[in-house]
């Protein structure tokens, strides 16, 4: 079976890959690019670790084949900081102690970006129902949605 | 010096313990740099799988790998005759035979194959081309019908003698805890309740699935990098599993994504070795989701008679647990535990306990936070709950009345010291939490929980570097921000700031023999090594001045991160800093270094008291977790948001466990339910912030005051959230998980 040559853009990068036609979005980043920052946790769409953007759309990146990458723009957790300036969410994450293994923590953090974009005021209803496609074992979700919800308050404040 | 001498615990005033600084590792996590167990490739690595029995239980007649072998790309294909060497040793047989199955398939997913290709999608042709030949065995999952006449017998003759004549060949073991006259007491009662209760097995449910990369020659020297809670374990189990010397492997642990327990065995790594031996290559392996489920440690699943005896007035006068856990098809399950902890929380004249070891068609289990604990406490504290309202008297009274305090014999047989079960009792009483309104269709619940926590075989080195900061080297994969707390430890001790120590987690070749992650003993047995080493260095920094002052040692002293002549020589020579002595020590004798190696005692126990209020809708028997709260002792916190994290995670994890989580099989045998969307963990929306309440009555045993955290947790929620379901459906619900058809069944039960 020959592979599928792939034209996208990564965090800004422009980047070629091939990928086999059965391998995903997911496989492609971390085996072929080596960007294992986004991790696969069920490989099923069920727990969110491997959260990415595909033209500012929050996808599971175990979802979407590689191939159907074709020209867009994938965003990932390696691209959220700016180079040495962390991303307030990801500042905030560390502040509240919102992560304890930090397996989940790339994904959530892709995720809570979106929200913010999308909503940058969430209610905290709003923030556990956005969040609820990403499992997090450890932390009981406490930290995390008051992390989300002052990096909201901060980026307000900001703006 | 008086260095080892330990500050009055309650009195002692820290500079950096109890603060909230960043964690070390926080910026790796955060942008996606941490490496954890599938983040790392080598040059040349192959793909190992692993092929796994569809049947419950079978006998394998034969397997034949020939056409497997035969795919271009395939360069190793195992099943259990590769594996030569035969261990002496019976546990280390059985994880053996779990790892790789030997006559028997024993349960759904139970490995029978493996092989090492030049990719994936050729590994997995190579499974579909293994021909295993089943002689397929009647099945038993069930706690209940595995000890029934005529069930299925898994092994014939591993009864212990502990187990009577004529029991079912599936209990392993018997366990007896206990003192007193059960029956006598229970005479003394105003009312005795006698209730059964039912768990489910649950899954640790890390997110992160077993992986490991391989590396092993033909000259026997071998090196594994794999995520685990324990690399000295991994090393010692694979080298007795193989026939190696365990100085022979080198074991690095990677940055973990969740454990619970459920990482403190091992699975993938022997295959992956013996794969990488007959291939010549390095094999990089990890399970998916689905594997994780059906072959790795869920945890027991438990059947109980609970019995207690009460005085109107809310006296236990005698208790009795006769407890039942399956801990999948090999003996081991949590039971002993349980049948320690389900009375500890409470001071009793008479009190027994039996548990009974059995074994089904199921995974072998693994530990699982606080192992075996959480299902006795259900049984114990529903049924004190259900006393004490029926004689109309507050739970938590009830609770205090017959609290274990200091001098307390428990029901497992040791006297306690200084414990904190009663300040956790006092806290939840004054919260406001227990006199705030309820609404409608809502109920409150409490419940008590009880954890040993435990120390053993600790090895740290502290190194001053010549630019006057520190290492700390340690041999314990960090779960929850363990290396923020060494480095808080070892700065309060050197007088430096947080950020002048690095933490780092050593591979197994560079410190002694490390416990596991387990236990809740890092903070606690890492903290006080640390602790330990950094005063050694701290002695050995006074030598080093007391020469360059030509005084004597003891005329020296330590104090705010420098070294001051004391007594006579009080004021003679200005003091010297850390770094200023860390500077010169080429000129005093070498480098400076502390180092200390321990099997650690005085864990401390631990207790907990948990209070929930739930919200039962009665249409559809869906249960709401409102408001909780969580009242635990954790000796001193060292940084209390992570004790906070592992307050709220434990009972998180309690309330999955009692609400949703449970392990679904059919009459097959086979698992029903192995992935993420039917096998249902809490998520953000199922829940509210979880409220903790941190006390502080210092562990004697630790120079601080710390007694572990992290099990204790997952302690009551199961028997809190029980009791506020009973309390808001008024029905007593016994069978967990309370998923919605069993809480409507039983309201309508009632109607």
């Amino acid at each position: 079976m020959s592979n599928i040559h792939v034209t996208t853009s990564v965090n800004g990068d422009p980047v070629e890959f091939l990928c086999g036609s059965q391998d995903t979005l997911l496989d492609v980043l971390r085996d072929r690019l080596g960007m294992t920052g986004t991790k696969e946790g069920c490989g099923t769409g069920d727990c969110g670790a491997c959260s990415v953007t595909v033209n500012g759309r929050l996808i599971c990146s175990c979802l979407m084949l590689g191939a159907e990458a074709e020209g867009s723009e994938i965003g990932t957790i390696e691209g959220m900081a700016d180079g040495d300036a962390l991303h307030p969410l990801q500042r905030k994450f560390i502040e509240h102690a919102a992560l304890q293994c930090g397996i989940c923590t790339p994904g959530i953090l892709v995720a809570s970006k979106s929200l913010l974009e999308s909503n940058p005021e969430p209610t905290e209803e709003e923030t556990r129902y956005w969040l609820a496609g990403n499992l997090c074992r450890c932390t009981g979700y406490d930290k995390i949605i008051r992390a989300v919800m002052d990096a909201a308050h901060e980026m307000r404040e900001a703006s | 010096m008086a260095l080892d001498n330990n500050p009055a615990l309650d009195t002692h005033e820290f500079r950096l313990v109890g603060t909230r600084p960043n964690r070390p590792d926080g910026i790796d996590k955060v942008t996606g740099r941490a490496r954890y167990g599938a983040d790392i490739s080598a040059p040349g690595m192959l793909t190992g799988m692993v092929l796994r029995s569809r049947h419950a239980h079978a006998r394998i007649k034969s397997i034949d790998i020939s056409a497997a072998e035969a795919i271009p790309g395939v360069h190793a294909v195992i099943t259990r005759k590769d594996f030569t060497h035969v261990p002496e040793d019976g546990d280390i047989a059985d994880i053996l035979d779990n790892c790789m199955a030997g006559e028997k398939a024993l349960y759904d997913g139970h490995a029978v194959a493996a092989v090492a290709a030049s990719s994936s999608a050729t590994a997995q042709e190579a499974l579909k081309a293994i021909i295993v030949d089943y002689e397929v065995l009647p099945n038993v999952t069930d706690v209940d019908t595995a000890i029934r006449e005529g069930a299925p017998i898994l092994h014939a003759g591993r009864s212990d003698g502990t187990v009577p004549e004529g029991a079912s060949r599936n209990i392993m073991s018997r366990v007896e805890f206990g003192h007193g006259d059960v029956e006598a007491g229970l005479a003394k009662a105003d009312r005795v309740v006698e209730r059964s209760f039912k768990t489910e097995a649950t899954h640790q449910g890390y997110i992160e699935p077993h992986a490991c990369l391989a590396q092993m020659g033909q000259d026997g020297q071998a090196d594994l990098w794999c995520c685990t809670q324990g690399h000295y374990m991994v090393r010692n189990t694979c080298a007795a599993l193989l026939g190696m010397d365990q100085g022979q492997l080198r074991v690095t642990a990677s940055e973990i994504g969740g454990g619970f327990g459920g990482k403190t065995t091992v699975f993938l790594e022997p295959l992956a070795l013996v794969l990488s031996r007959k291939s010549s290559r390095p094999v990089k392996m990890v399970m998916s989701r689905a594997e994780v489920l059906r072959a790795t440690g869920p945890t027991a699943s438990s059947s109980m008679d609970v019995r207690i005896g009460m005085t109107k007035d809310g006296r236990i006068t005698g208790a009795h647990a006769e407890l039942r856990y399956q801990g999948g098809a090999y003996p081991g399950s949590p039971v002993q535990l349980g049948a320690m902890a389900g009375f500890a929380p409470y001071d009793l004249e008479n009190v027994k306990t039996v548990g009974w070891d059995i074994v089904t068609n199921r995974p072998k289990q693994a530990a699982y936070r606080a192992p075996g604990a959480p299902m006795a406490a259900f049984g114990v504290e529903s049924v004190i709950d259900e006393l004490a309202r029926g004689f109309g008297l507050d739970p938590i009274e009830v609770r205090l009345k017959n609290a274990a305090r200091e001098g307390t014999r428990s029901s497992y047989g040791p006297t306690y010291p200084a414990i904190g079960l009663e300040a956790t009792l006092q806290a939840a009483k004054d919260h406001p939490h227990w006199s705030a309104p309820l609404g409608k269709n809502q109920g409150r619940g409490v419940a008590c929980g009880f954890w040993f926590n435990f120390g053993g075989d600790t090895c740290v080195s502290l190194n001053i570097t010549p630019d006057g900061t520190a290492t700390v080297t340690e041999g314990n994969p960090d779960i929850g921000g363990s290396r923020a707390a060494m480095s808080m430890m070892a700065a309060e001790e050197l007088g430096i700031p947080y950020e002048k120590v690095r933490t780092v987690i050593t591979d197994t070749g560079s410190l002694g023999q490390n416990e596991v992650t387990d236990g809740s003993r890092v903070t606690f047995a890492v903290g006080l090594a640390t602790i330990k080493a950094a005063r050694a260095a701290k002695k050995e920094m006074c030598k080093r001045v007391a020469k360059i002052w030509g005084i004597d040692e003891d005329a020296v002293e330590w104090r705010e991160g420098a070294v001051h002549p004391a007594g006579p020589n009080a004021g003679l020579h200005p003091p010297m800093t850390l770094a200023e002595i860390a500077a010169v020590a080429s000129n005093t004798g070498g480098p400076i270094a502390g180092h200390h190696e321990v099997t650690a005692e005085g864990a401390g126990v631990s207790f907990a008291t948990h209070m929930v209020d739930s919200e039962v809708d009665a249409d559809t028997g869906a249960v709401k977790i409102v408001r909780y709260t969580v009242f635990q002792d954790a000796g001193k916190a060292v940084h209390p948001d992570y004790v906070e994290g592992q307050l709220q995670g434990g009972a998180v994890q309690g309330i999955g466990w009692a609400l949703n989580e449970e392990y679904i099989y059919g009459e097959d045998g086979i698992l029903q339910n192995p992935g993420f969307l039917d096998y249902r963990v809490p998520v953000a929306s199922d829940l509210p912030m979880i409220d903790t309440v941190i006390l502080e009555i210092p562990n004697p045993g630790h120079p601080y005051g710390v007694r572990g955290v992290g099990e204790t947790s997952i302690v009551p929620p199961l028997a809190a959230v029980a009791n506020s379901v009973s309390a808001a459906a008024n029905v007593r619900l016994t069978d967990i998980p309370m998923s919605p058809p069993k809480v409507l069944a039983k309201i309508r039960e009632t109607v």
